[in-house]
């Protein structure tokens, strides 16, 4: 395995606690919402997996990339529509 | 190109710091919805893609649903979508390495079984868990007998065929489609047992395996970005699971293997409760001679969407002077802070939605505790009686106020199944009816006050 990716790694999962801890329990939701959208992310191993060709791998990328799609969407804008109803008087 | 992930995985945790305020959170949303699309159009530009019409196809489709679903679920409902989105993740993961397996001959196969196992564990898992929240399958935890021997089959199945994979006794497709098919049992074999009570656990642990079965793809296929985001997600559903095992007093092992609410916990030694019920215009006096007012909501406040008229009450006693809060225990709702959205949506001020820490002090010198459809999460019971089921389970301190007001429908008992001694003590008042009607009728008492 490659020695990089696992240090993107360690380092990735220090700094998602550092960063997630501070988040209030008030945000809780938006913040899986939101998450979840983030791990759509998918949809850009999904391109390039219909990028290489060869019949089955398209048509598996091309369902790949409609699901990362709708994470990815759909997880953004149900996120912000929670958030604009966050007012304080 | 890594310097365009990389961009987009700065944004992503830019916009999850921002996340830590509710003034800062929707630039915050926004900043990771951009990232996001700079990695898709970085990827788009600076690869020799052959066929976009396929991938335009893929967007339109996957944006059209994406944007529906948003646009159209309701706030009660957004448990179900978030679950259903964590099994779209987990989906897409698993098939990225799917593709990646089938179309190149030398990719690491213990990575592709991995990412595929989790990605489809976290697809079939998070439909069963839809399926729950959404009623088309019973809430209440469906066992069988020997399901714990099932799913160790299922597990141990998938560990012994990557483990035989070396050996070269059978080829990789077989072995491939096997994991998959173990995977997508086990997924439903781990949630089918578990009980709506115990769902926010499910939900979020769900939600970390979708950023799990990313990452897992991103090693397969060497891709920054899906490592990072990834394991940002993972991070964030593994802190909340332990946040709503701890609202729970309950071990994740306990969750998931426990299947409790399945038998209803009766106590024999049940002690005689004097039940005092007043009348609406009774707790409109109470409240109206009051000071400070903490409002204790719980799930069935939302289910009849008695929010709103409660936001209603609570502002008439703002302009009479008073000091009003909310009290929200973690577990309040279906996920992780979904009371704060439902009351949110009912234009509460987000300022006076206090988490259990921040409110528990403030009961003290409280006057008046309304709880609204909450039970189990304000019973005292959690503090003393270790014969209790939810004992050391953390409580609203609803108790060390003046006077509790109580709105239930019945004397029914909550989740645990356990009647509230809170209800019997000297300081405790029940007014007993649906929570939309007593609150309507409180309103009017306390305007004519």
């Amino acid at each position: 395995m490659d020695i990089n990716l696992l240090t993107i790694f360690i380092l990735a999962i220090f700094v998602g606690n550092e960063v997630i801890s501070k988040v209030p329990p008030t945000l809780h939701t938006p913040l899986m919402s939101g998450s979840n959208a983030i791990s759509g992310i998918a949809v850009v191993g999904a391109m390039l997996a219909i990028e290489m060709g060869g019949t089955l791998g398209t048509y598996l990328g091309l369902a790949a990339l409609i699901f990362a799609t709708i994470n990815v969407v759909g997880g953004f804008l149900v996120t912000d529509r929670m958030l604009k109803m966050f007012k304080k008087k | 190109m890594n310097l365009f992930y990389l961009i987009a995985a700065t944004c992503f945790i830019i916009g999850l710091k921002r996340l830590s305020h509710p003034k800062t959170a929707r630039s915050g949303n926004i900043i990771a919805a951009v990232g996001m699309l700079i990695a898709i159009v970085a990827t788009l530009v600076s690869s020799d893609i052959l066929d976009l019409r396929l991938i335009a196809i893929g967007l339109i489709i996957g944006s059209t649903i994406g944007a529906l679903f948003a646009a159209r679920v309701e706030m009660t409902q957004m448990p179900q979508m978030v679950a259903i989105f964590n099994g779209f993740g987990g989906g897409a993961s698993a098939l990225v390495a799917s593709s990646e397996f089938f179309t190149t001959t030398n990719s690491p196969f213990l990575i592709v079984c991995i990412s595929v196992f989790i990605g489809t564990l976290t697809f079939s898992g998070s439909f069963i868990a839809f399926g729950k929240l959404q009623g088309f399958i019973s809430g209440k935890p469906i066992v069988f007998k020997g399901q714990q021997f099932f799913n160790a089959l299922a597990f141990g199945g998938i560990i012994i065929l990557l483990s035989i994979n070396n050996l070269g006794t059978l080829d990789s497709q077989s072995i491939f489609y096997a994991v998959l098919a173990l995977s997508f049992l086990l997924g439903m074999g781990l949630v089918i047992p578990i009980g709506g009570a115990d769902m926010p656990v499910v939900i979020s642990l769900l939600n970390a395996y979708s950023g799990i079965a990313a990452t897992a793809t991103g090693f397969l296929i060497g891709n920054n970005g899906l490592i990072i985001s990834g394991s940002l997600v993972g991070a964030s559903g593994l802190i909340l699971t332990n946040i709503m095992c701890k609202g729970m007093n309950r071990s994740l092992a306990n969750v998931i293997f426990g299947a409790v609410g399945l038998e209803v916990i009766s106590d024999g030694s049940q002690k005689k409760m004097n039940i005092k019920s007043y009348s609406t215009t009774e707790a409109a006096m109470i409240l109206d001679s009051a000071e400070k007012i903490i409002i204790v909501p719980g799930y069935g406040l939302a289910v009849a969407r008695a929010q709103y008229v409660a936001r209603e009450v609570a502002d008439t006693l703002e302009a009479k002077g008073k000091k009003v809060l909310y009290g929200i225990h973690p577990v309040a709702g279906r996920m992780p802070g979904h009371m704060n959205v439902l009351l949110a949506e009912a234009n509460v001020s987000y300022d006076l939605l206090k988490s259990l820490d921040e409110i528990n002090p403030e009961f003290e010198d409280c006057d008046v505790a309304l709880v609204l459809g909450a039970n189990d999460v304000v019973n005292p019971a959690a503090r003393h009686d270790q014969s209790s089921p939810i004992y050391g389970m953390p409580i609203l301190d609803v108790d060390k106020s003046r006077t509790v007001i109580i709105n239930k429908r019945t004397m029914n008992t909550g989740f645990a199944g356990i009647q509230n001694e809170l209800f019997g003590y000297d300081n405790s008042i029940m007014v007993f009816g649906d929570a939309k009607d007593m609150l309507n009728d409180l309103l009017k008492e306390i305007k004519e006050l």
